[in-house]
Parts: C-alpha cells; structure tokens; sequence
C-alpha cells in the first residue's frame, strides 16, 4: 500500500462484547456439531421445497455482498486511480476477507456431502455449464486473493530479523510489487461471481416471480452488491471510529457517496425500465406480498440516494443511517429473490429453526470477533496521529 | 501497447450503452440457447390418470427395486411390523409416489367438481433438465442415447441446487440423513443394464433390427410399470407412446379400448377398459422444453401439481445468458487485461507518492 500509516489500534482484546460474540460463537459450534452428527434436518427447517435456506442466503449470498467493501474500493482506488480514498482500503479489504472467508465456512456447513467439496476442483468432474461451479471457483480464489492482498499487515508487523531470516522480506517486497495483479484479479473475480449469483437464479424459471425473474438479474446483482460494499464501507468506519475515537473519515465519505448514490441510481432505472418493458408494472403495484416487498425495496434502494446527494452527506449521522439503508435495500433485495418469494408450489413453506438461525448468527459473531481481534493487533487502520483530521460535528 | 484510462473507460461506457439499448430492444437481452432434441433411442413412459386405480402398487415396487425404506408417521410406526409404507409425496426415501387430487363430495373419478383422480409422481426425464445444467460437479447426467437422467452420488457434493432448480420438485435431499444423499427416480436403469440398448457398442443394432418384445426380453423394465395392473403406467420408446397417447386422446370417450401393459409394443396381455374423458393436452411433450414422460389427464394437469410451464427450459435461458457474458471466456479475459494495466498505473503513481512521504512514513512506523 502506498503512503499511507497503518497501526494497530491496541488495547485489550478480550473485553466484554468479545465474549458476548464468544458465547454465540459457541453456541453456532454446538449446533454445527450436531448438523454434521444427525443431518441436516436436525438443526434446520430446509426441506425439499427450499433446499437452500438462511446459511446460503444470509451467509453466502448477502454475506460476501457484505464483504464487498474491498473490491468496490479496489475497483475505486486502483482502477479509477482516485487515491484520495486509499486510507480507507485496508479495513474494507479485511471486512472482506472474514465476509468472504466465513461464507466459505458457512458453505462447508451447508454442503449436503461435504467430504466431496474437492470434485469442485477436479477438473473431471467439472460441469462448464453450472454457474454454481463458476460462483464456486471464483468465490475460492478470491478468498485466495483477498488473504494475499492482506498478507502486508502480517508481513509490517513482523520483526525486520524474523523477515529476513526467513526471506519473508523478499516476499513482501515481491508482493509490493505485483500487488497490482493482485488487486486487478480482487475486482475481476467478484464482478463475475456477485453477477453470477445473479445468474444462479434464472434457473428458478416459474418458481420466482416475474417482478424478480428478469435476464437482468446478473447486473443487478452486480451493481447493488458494488454500491452495498461502499455502504459497509461507510458503516464499518463510523463504527470503528465511535467506538474507538478514531480519526473521522467524513470528509472521505462525503465524497464516496456520490458514488454510492451513482450505483443505486443506476440500479433502480435499469429495474424499473426492465418491469416497464416487460408489462410487470402492474405487479408492483397490486397490493399483495410481493408488490408490497418490492416497492419496500424500491424505497430502500431510493431514499439513500436523497442523503448521499444533499448537504446531510457531510454529517456522520447521515451518512451512517444513509449507509444502512443501502445495506438494508440490497440484502432484502437478496432475501427476497432467494427465499420470500420463492413459490414451489407443492404446499411448500419455509421458515427459519432457530438452531439454523443461531448457526448463522454465529458465524458473523465470529466475523466480528476477528475483525476487532485484527484491527487490534495488526495495522489495518490507518493511523492519523502525524495528521490529525476533522472530529465529527 | 497503450490503451489509455479514457479509452478503457470509453470502451466500457459503451458496452454499457449497447446494453442498456438491447433493454430498449427486448425484454430478452440473451436469446436461450436452442432446446435440445430427443436423444435417439429415448425410452419413456406414458401414465393415463384415467386408467390409474390408486393400487399403489408401483409404489411398492419402486422401493423394492431402489432398496427405498417404508415411510410413515410415526403415530403407524409399529402397525403391522412398520411394512405399511404410506409415503405421501416424493421423498429422500421415495422416488415414486401415488397422489390423489380430491374436491367436493369425491362423488366421480376423474373429475375436476366433486371428483377425484390420481397422480403418479416422478423423474420426467427432462430433454433439457434444469438438474444438469446446474450440476456443479456432473452428478447428474443425461445419457445420449436413452435419455434417462441419472444421478452419481459418489461425484455430489449435496449443494442442492438440482433439487432447487428443478421445475417439477423431483430431487429430493435426505435432510434427516448425516451423510444425505439426492435421491431420484433413474428408470431403473440397473434393471434394464442386460439390455441390449445398454451395452454402448450394441446401441446401434439393438434398435436397429430388433422388435420391442425381443429388445426387452432379457432385461426387466422400470418396476412401476411391471407391476401396473391397469397399464397406466405404460414403458416404451418415447416416440411410440407419444404416438399412443395421441391415439387414445382421438378415441370416443366411453368406448372400450384395449390398454397395453407393461411395455408398449410388448406381449403382456392388454387391459380392455373404457376410455376416458381427456382433457386434450399431453402433458411433457413440450414443458419445459419437453420431457420423456407423457401425462394423460381427465382434469386440468396443474391440479394434479403438474404445474403450468413454457416451452423451453430454463436451463436453456440460464445457459444462453452464461454463455454470450462468458463465450470463450474472452469477456474477462479482456476485462483482466484491462484491469491490470489500470491498477499498475494506479500503483505506480501511488508509490511516487509515496516516495515524497516516505521519510516520514518511516518515523511514524510502529515499532
């Protein structure tokens, strides 16, 4: 990374709220183990109807579009080469390397025969035409690339003698220098899964409503799962910021979320323009469940847009409520075309075990813990103390 | 080699245009890919609700032949040493079922008022399934010369995404398993392996030369049409059975008509029954881009939870939209490029930033 300073925030790391997140974490452990004991059906409500359920949507689905704050800022930083926003590129790529990891984690605990997992890398047992294994393989390697990418905050705080005795310098230096693959292979990988994830659901043919069935489903997916990575970015960094004094990031913000308000613009036109052409508006509006979601959505997608354009976008209250709102708008977005409105007939229902629930409130606890074990130990935030920025008003 | 930012940016805002024209265009930016056509030696079958009795005995047989389980709630658990199979749908441990559509008074069979009719619930054998095209690791296949879709639960890795993606709710995981399988209905395709048909190099002479009965008789057929009693479930080439229940739906309702059994074309004795009153449609000729299976009905097939479908798969439709974004991988091969030469420059212009400031990087790093 370029000129900018990052330090380890420091302080203690087991505190109160660490072992808060802790006892669900262990709570997750105990039901995971007795998915893998007893099945699947011991722990979760999936059936045959809805044989995915909240572990892939809430974990993989929305969870890596969580864990896009990386790749929409490496897409910013790098490939539009706008630098003034590099100091906030290391905690957004952290949030997606655990977003991106513990959805991988999740996915093992939701493979219905685990111990093959591998075929997906064999390639005779590929399947090309399978946007499953696309999202797969894609999803793998950009852990693999996320890691790598994350490797200079372990590399920086290594002892200079430990490095050089084990030519870890040379990596890192080798890693400095190529960082630049690196990063165009972090934005080309989640533009193709986040827009396969998309994809994965055309496949659904009548099970999915038309007001969410569209052969736009994969720039959809694309486009709402960049503008939630600068919502989380915007989120993550006012959290840390109350919650640890840190330097604020305002000013940053006020710019970024032009951008933000850019994507969900786009978004909606490209939604709306779709329905109209397709003859579905009317299904918008018709007063029932899914018209009632989707205008829900609608209003979620939009009414950000209002804050990021306006002069609130230079408050901190703003911009975190602006920030939610776009986070809120793209994962009922996600729920809602992989679960609510699913209709397979047949008399199938679905909702939530609260075991299948705590298993994936589990997992993001331990997202969390790792996040806060991080920034503490390791220089992923960068540090203002040389310059001292604007508090917020 | 210099393509430079505003080119590149240039270049995307104009695939972006072209995309947001094709919008313009038609609701289908993507054309689906072409349906695919009936495998050369397809077998099938042809159930006719009218001439189903409700006898369950393919269901019985089916398990019997799979090695499937009884299910029963609990409550009939120890009745009758738990034999009494009473499987209400298909299941992890069922690949064939028995359902009956029931309104009013139950007065007539197979009517939709105040009438009843049976269903016989299974594996369509798509022409185009949905199952394998989302397949991630080629568990589920399509055999090229008969058509059965079958499935490898030594190559599955359970995602479950067959199950999901089918139109007819067909695959089913066994949830209440720890190491849970995807179960569907094969054709009993370890039944019919001495046929000649299945022996790759006596494909072609099989079909060639020989008669139905003498193709078939050293091998069993499918257990649920062995046993069928009324030839409802009726097995056969695909192409015979469409032509039979094209036949059956031109006969004058009420007159009698003798019912194959068994296999079509085959010498079992036929079932002499009336015939029924059809709705005119043959279902799984043409849903979802055609099946092997063939549904004759009196009452609307969607009571029957066969559900409404259009004429091409969604395989077709997800496979057409994957291949024109990834055709030959030239897409993101390109993007890639682009994205490195951007980033390098980036980083470039980041490090001699750097170098202005790196004295004092050096103070404040942490020791």
């Amino acid at each position: 990374m370029s000129a900018i300073v990052h330090r380890p925030l420091g302080g203690k790391v087991v505190t109160k709220p660490f072992l808060i997140l802790g006892l669900f974490v262990l709570i997750a452990a105990y039901f995971i183990a007795r998915r893998f004991l007893f099945g699947m059906g011991d722990v979760s409500n999936m059936n045959n109807g809805f044989p995915i359920g909240t572990w892939v949507v809430l974990d993989v689905v929305i969870g890596t579009a969580f864990g896009c704050g990386g790749f929409a800022m490496a897409l910013l930083i790098y490939i539009f080469n706008r630098n003034v926003y590099h100091p906030l590129m290391r905690p957004a790529l952290l949030g997606g390397v655990f977003g991106y990891t513990l959805g991988g984690l999740a996915v093992m605990v939701d493979l219905g025969r685990y111990w093959h997992a591998f075929h997906l890398l064999m390639p005779w047992y590929a399947q090309p035409n399978s946007v499953i294994l696309e999202v797969g393989l894609c999803v793998m390697a950009y852990i693999t690339v996320l890691w790598l990418e994350f490797w200079p905050a372990f590399l920086e705080r290594m002892p200079l003698g430990f490095k050089q005795r084990y030519g870890l310098d040379k990596l890192q230096a080798f890693l400095k220098r190529y960082m630049y693959v690196l990063v165009a292979l972090g934005v080309l990988l989640p533009t193709m899964h986040q827009s396969s994830l998309g994809t994965v659901l055309l496949i659904l043919g009548h099970k999915l409503p038309p007001l969410w069935n569209t052969q736009w489903l994969p720039l959809l997916f694309l486009s709402s799962a960049l503008a939630m990575g600068y919502g989380v970015v915007m989120l993550e960094a006012t959290l840390v910021n109350r919650a640890f004094n840190t330097p604020s990031e305002v000013t940053l913000f006020a710019r970024l979320s032009r951008v933000a308000a850019g994507l969900l613009i786009g978004f909606s036109v490209l939604r709306w323009a779709d329905l109209l052409h397709r003859g579905q508006l009317g299904a918008a509006f018709a007063g029932d469940l899914n018209g009632n979601l989707f205008l829900i959505e609608s209003v979620l997608f939009i009414a950000p847009v209002f804050v990021l354009l306006s002069a609130r976008r230079w408050s901190q209250r703003w911009q975190f409520i602006g920030a939610t709102c776009i986070l809120a708008a793209g994962s009922l977005y996600r729920l809602d075309s992989y679960l609510i409105t699913l209709e397979p007939g047949n008399g199938w229902t679905y909702f939530p075990s609260a075991p299948e629930l705590l298993i994936t409130i589990g997992i993001v606890c331990l997202e969390i813990m790792l996040y806060l074990l991080f920034i503490k130990t390791l220089p992923v935030l960068h540090g203002g103390a040389a310059e001292p920025h604007g508090r917020p008003s | 080699m210099s393509l430079s930012r505003r080119e590149f940016l240039r270049g995307a805002a104009g695939a972006v245009a072209t995309a947001a024209a094709s919008v313009a265009d038609a609701s289908a930016p993507f054309a689906p890919r072409e349906n695919k056509p009936l495998p050369p030696k397809a077998i099938g079958m042809l159930y006719d609700s009218t001439q189903c009795i409700g006898c369950k005995a393919c269901v019985s047989a089916c398990k019997d032949a799979n090695g499937m389980p009884v299910e029963q709630p609990q409550a009939l658990g120890g009745w009758n040493e738990g034999t009494w199979d009473t499987a209400e749908d298909l299941s992890g441990k069922t690949l064939n079922v028995i359902r009956v559509y029931q309104n009013g008074t139950l007065a007539q069979k197979d009517h939709e008022v105040n009438g009843y009719a049976f269903v016989k619930r299974h594996c369509l054998h798509c022409l185009d399934p949905s199952c394998v095209s989302v397949c991630p690791v080629s568990a589920m296949q399509k055999n090229p010369i008969t058509g059965i879709v079958t499935h490898d639960p030594d190559a599955c890795i359970g995602c479950r995404y067959c199950v999901l993606g089918c139109p007819f709710n067909v695959p089913h995981y066994q949830f209440d398993e720890a190491l849970g399988q995807i179960s569907k209905c094969q054709f009993c395709h370890h039944l019919l392996k001495d046929n000649p048909l299945f022996s790759d190099d006596m494909a072609e002479t099989a079909h060639a030369s020989a008669s139905a009965t003498e193709l078939w008789k050293n091998s069993r057929i499918p257990a649920c049409c062995d046993v069928c009693p009324t030839g409802a479930s009726l097995f056969g080439w695909v192409t015979d059975l469409q032509a039979e229940a094209q036949k059956r739906l031109a006969l004058k309702p009420g007159e009698m008509y003798d019912f194959p059994r068994g296999l079509l074309g085959g010498d079992r004795a036929p079932n002499a029954a009336p015939v029924g009153q059809y709705r005119p449609h043959i279902y799984g000729e043409k849903e979802s881009g055609g099946t092997q299976v063939r549904y004759l009905s009196g009452i609307p097939h969607e009571k029957l939870g066969l559900p409404k479908l259009p004429d091409h798969s969604s395989a077709a439709v997800t496979e057409g939209v994957q291949h024109t974004i990834y055709k030959g991988l030239i897409a993101p091969i390109a993007l890639l490029g682009g994205l490195v030469m951007l980033a390098r420059r980036s980083a470039k212009s980041g490090a001699e930033a750097e170098k202005d400031t790196e004295a004092k990087k050096e103070e404040d790093r942490p020791t």
